[in-house]
């Protein structure tokens, strides 16, 4: 007995509900958008620069007690959040401190460092403290950069890619995918006000991979079955592609999903949000690469003769033998 | 139809058995990593026959190669530094200032008096005192003196530029020459802060350069960042000044151009010194920690040749007056000199700690850092913190691999086999590149790795339903197998290349641990694809030899 994800023969209508799913799409990019405006991100000291801190102690974190704590230094705006891990026991208690740049400080001294720890020693003379970053301002103003840059080159390294092995049409609607992917995920960070940071673009950048992997694949089979139904309406041409590779897009991303799951729940919490945006970046990309780029390729048309000049555009790798 | 050459074969477990092998060494984590210890101190020296039991605990003819712990699965410090190159300018175009007095001073019949001016920038501001319309003229004269910058970018340009403004005359380094200098720098700084750390003896410093002026620094194992800063951001410009006077206020005027520098021991004591140094740290050749007559920690130095005649001459015609010792602007001790001290060697006394006369020695050891350092980035990673992401990262990623085996099994019966046999190979054959190039592994590059084990059956995925497909129309068997690679070979090769542009984008941009990440999700690819179009497709064919099913079920 084999397990099915889906069925073995499909000749579901992708586009019976269009309206629908599209039009959800493009509300949560819309909504995306509007908390990303409303909330804006929670960014991470690499974005702004200042100074982490994360303790682990044996008592339970009082937020209060270490906020009054540190207060005292008057180092301006202090953020402090417990940590939950299900690996921690109950002598565990972690807690991140996030501390605003210093004026006129590239990077924070040892001995403001000194001064947080010895004030939160007070407390608890036994914390530790397993990770100290600080970054200064002229560094996060460059990553800021950096990763707008990422982003961009990511997604015109794509349209490009798209466009020469397919057609520009195609390459609109992957790169159109793509940015319905990297939004609701900036949105989701925005709404959770997750930490984000320079590993979040990472993450980013990996759904775009990730996403773009699952769109191609479609894209590569419809091409194929372009040549094949000269005569098809380009929509029913389409339902067949996505038939026709939708159990290979389930299989792919649950054996994607599982592996992430895994990592989310096990993985510990100093990567978390770094995985928990690849996860989530996973289903939206699933979900777009189905229901996003192939409506995008039907809105703006394609061309509808591919025997002529490049017949070998999608086969050139074809003679590649084992 | 479905053959596959002998050569090819081999090829294909050639380099399987080549990853295990290279992988297999990261099994043996710690017995490893001490033999490697052992051998390089052998290299370095050592005697083998002392170290034979760390020899012996890995056999030498098998590949040592380890994957690299970053920072923050292995705990150190990083730090991010500047070099404030614009610090030397400063002091090249002062040590230019008696060539140009000499040169302006022949000619004072025409050009009449000069006198240098007090500047905040890095310039010589020459004024012509008695006849300020000279000015131009002057600027020409001291145009000669600019020397061809000697750099490859800088070709055909001179050293200085020289302009005149009003009764003064400029000079400043030329752009081309401040490029030149700034390379120098930061090259000299590189290699101060590369003999310094290594002086400690830590393991595996990374020691780079990232851009034109910045200077990146990894040490593995150290307590805290702040402690390795004050190894390396010290610049340990140590001098020897001659004394003028003594004073209590710090804003009396030295007179000339004397400087007034404090005390370190003596709370608000002041040393007004001459400005021009005897000798210089540069000169030593050795410091050590050592304890004075009376038992104090103190530093012992010995100068080179030309040092210790300078020393030694000083201090034969100034018996009876004071000198200062100084180090970045402070005044370590003042002693009056009782006797010619011929022989160049010495002691520094202070009030320090035996960890303080330790770290002077290191750092006049290692020499002064041409330019200040400003730290723009530092992060310390507690080493337990480390271990317990190595752990997190172990357990998620067996349990990732364990599931996604599970799964492919149930879905495609003895395909899922020979797919999973494909998996645990691209596993070890990311293991094995990475030991291979000595990548380093960081807590995202684990998380690339369970990424990479959920898409690897993509490839395969992409090949069975293929073959599902074909099954339904093709004739027989064997000719499905084949179409089924041979179709979904365009696909397979379309969206890893894309994928493989995001990991290359994402290494290009990333530093540390975002860099991991993209290096093991790249290799994760190529392995995958490679498992995917060969491996597997060579376990399908030997098996398909052996049985000549007349059906299959994928």
């Amino acid at each position: 007995m084999r397990l099915k994800l889906v069925p073995a023969n499909t000749a579901w209508d992708f586009f019976k509900y269009a309206r629908l799913t599209f039009g959800a799409s493009v509300i949560a990019m819309v909504l995306s958008f509007a908390i990303w405006l409303a909330m804006g991100l929670n960014f991470g000291i690499d974005f702004l620069g200042g100074t982490t801190i994360r303790t682990e102690s044996a008592q339970s974190v009082d937020v209060g007690a270490y906020r009054d704590a540190i207060q005292a230094l008057e180092l301006g705006d202090v953020a402090i959040s417990e940590v939950f891990d299900p690996t921690f026991g109950p002598d565990r208690n972690v807690a991140q401190i996030r501390i605003q740049a210093q004026e006129g400080e590239e990077a924070i001294t040892p001995e403001t460092i000194r001064a947080v720890q010895d004030a939160l020693r007070a407390i608890d003379p036994e914390m530790e403290f397993p990770l100290v970053e600080s970054v200064g301002p002229k560094v996060s103003g460059e990553l800021v950069w950096t990763a707008i840059l990422a982003v961009g080159a990511s997604l015109a390294a794509i349209l490009i890619y798209i466009w020469l092995r397919f057609e520009w049409q195609f390459s609109v609607g992957a790169v159109v995918a793509l940015i319905h992917d990297v939004l609701l995920t900036i949105g989701i960070f925005s709404l959770f006000q997750i930490r984000f940071d320079l590993a979040t673009i990472a993450a980013l950048l990996t759904i775009v991979g990730y996403s773009i992997n699952d769109t191609v694949v479609i894209f590569d089979r419809l091409r194929e079955n372009l040549i094949k139904y000269k005569k098809k309406a380009l929509r029913d041409v389409m339902n067949l592609s996505v038939n026709e590779t939708l159990s290979r897009t389930v299989m792919t991303s649950g054996t994607t999903l599982v592996a992430l799951i895994a990592l989310l729940i096990l993985g510990g919490d100093v990567i978390r949000g770094f995985v928990f945006a690849i996860t989530w970046g996973v289903v939206v990309g699933t979900y777009s690469s189905v229901f996003v780029a192939k409506n995008i390729v039907l809105i703006l048309g394609t061309k509808r003769d591919w025997s002529k000049p490049d017949a070998g555009a999608g086969t050139q790798f074809g003679n590649v033998d084992a | 139809m479905l053959q596959i050459d002998l050569w090819k074969r081999l090829l294909i477990w050639g380099i399987v058995a080549l990853g295990l092998l290279l992988a297999l060494p990261n099994g043996f984590y710690n017995r490893v990593e001490t033999y490697n210890d052992a051998a390089a101190a052998v290299e370095r020296g050592a005697n083998p026959s002392e170290l034979q039991e760390e020899l012996s605990l890995w056999p030498d003819w098998m590949p040592s190669g380890l994957v690299n712990l970053g920072l923050d699965l292995r705990g150190g410090a990083h730090l991010l530094a500047e070099v404030q190159v614009g610090d030397v300018y400063k002091a090249r175009l002062e040590g230019m200032w008696p060539e140009v007095r000499d040169l302006l001073r022949e000619e004072r019949d025409r050009l009449g008096a000069i006198r240098l001016q007090d500047t905040e920038n890095a310039e010589l501001r020459v004024r012509m005192v008695e006849r300020p319309e000279m000015a131009g003229e002057a600027a020409a004269l001291v145009r000669g003196l600019a020397r061809p910058v000697t750099s490859l970018t800088g070709a055909g340009a001179t050293d200085i530029a020289v302009s005149s403004m009003g009764a003064d005359v400029i000079v400043r380094l030329s752009e081309a020459e401040q490029r030149a200098t700034d390379e120098r720098t930061v090259r000299q700084a590189l290699e101060i802060i590369r003999r310094r750390i290594d002086e400690t003896g830590t393991r595996e410093p990374t020691i780079q350069r990232q851009g034109a002026v910045r200077i990146l620094i990894q040490v593995p194992g150290i307590g805290s960042a702040g402690e390795l800063k004050a190894l390396i951001g010290t610049t340990a410009r140590l001098t020897f000044n001659p004394v003028v006077g003594r004073t209590s206020d710090p804003d009396a005027d030295p007179g000339g151009r004397n400087v007034i520098y404090p005390s370190m021991d003596e709370e608000g004591t002041y040393y007004i010194l001459e400005p021009t140094p005897v000798v210089t740290g540069e000169e030593l050749t050795d410091a050590q920690p050592a304890f004075d007559q009376n038992g104090r920690p103190a530093v012992n130095f010995r100068f080179n040749p030309s040092g210790a005649r300078k020393f030694g001459d000083y201090t034969a015609q100034n018996i009876g007056s004071p000198f200062a010792i100084v180090l970045d602007d402070e005044v370590i001790s003042a002693p009056v000199i009782q006797d010619h001290i011929a022989g160049g060697s010495g002691i520094i006394t202070g009030r320090f700690s035996v960890e303080e006369s330790t770290q002077l020695a290191v750092l006049l050891r290692a020499g002064a850092l041409p330019a200040e350092l400003t730290f723009l980035e530092e992060r310390t990673v507690g080493p337990e913190l480390g271990q317990d992401s190595i752990d997190a990262g172990q357990t998620a990623a067996l349990v990732a691999l364990f599931a996604v085996l599970v799964l492919i099994i149930l879905s495609y019966g003895l395909f899922g086999v020979f797919a999973s046999v494909a998996l645990l190979m691209n596993v070890f054959l990311i293991f094995g590149i990475l030991s291979a190039i000595g990548a380093t592994l960081t807590l995202p590059g684990i998380a690339g790795i369970v990424l990479t084990i959920g898409m690897a059956v993509d490839a395969n995925v992409l090949v069975f339903e293929r073959i599902r497909e074909e099954l339904k129309t093709a004739k027989g068997p064997a000719r499905a197998i084949e179409l089924g690679y041979e179709k979904a070979l365009s696909a397979i090769v379309d969206a890893n290349i894309t994928t493989f542009i995001i990991a290359a984008i994402l290494f290009t941009l990333g530093s540390g641990p975002v860099r991991g990440f993209a290096v093991t999700l790249g290799i994760g690819i190529l392995t995958s694809v490679f498992t995917a179009i060969f491996v597997t497709r060579l376990l399908i064919v030997l098996w398909f030899e052996r049985r000549r099913p007349k059906r299959i079920e994928v």
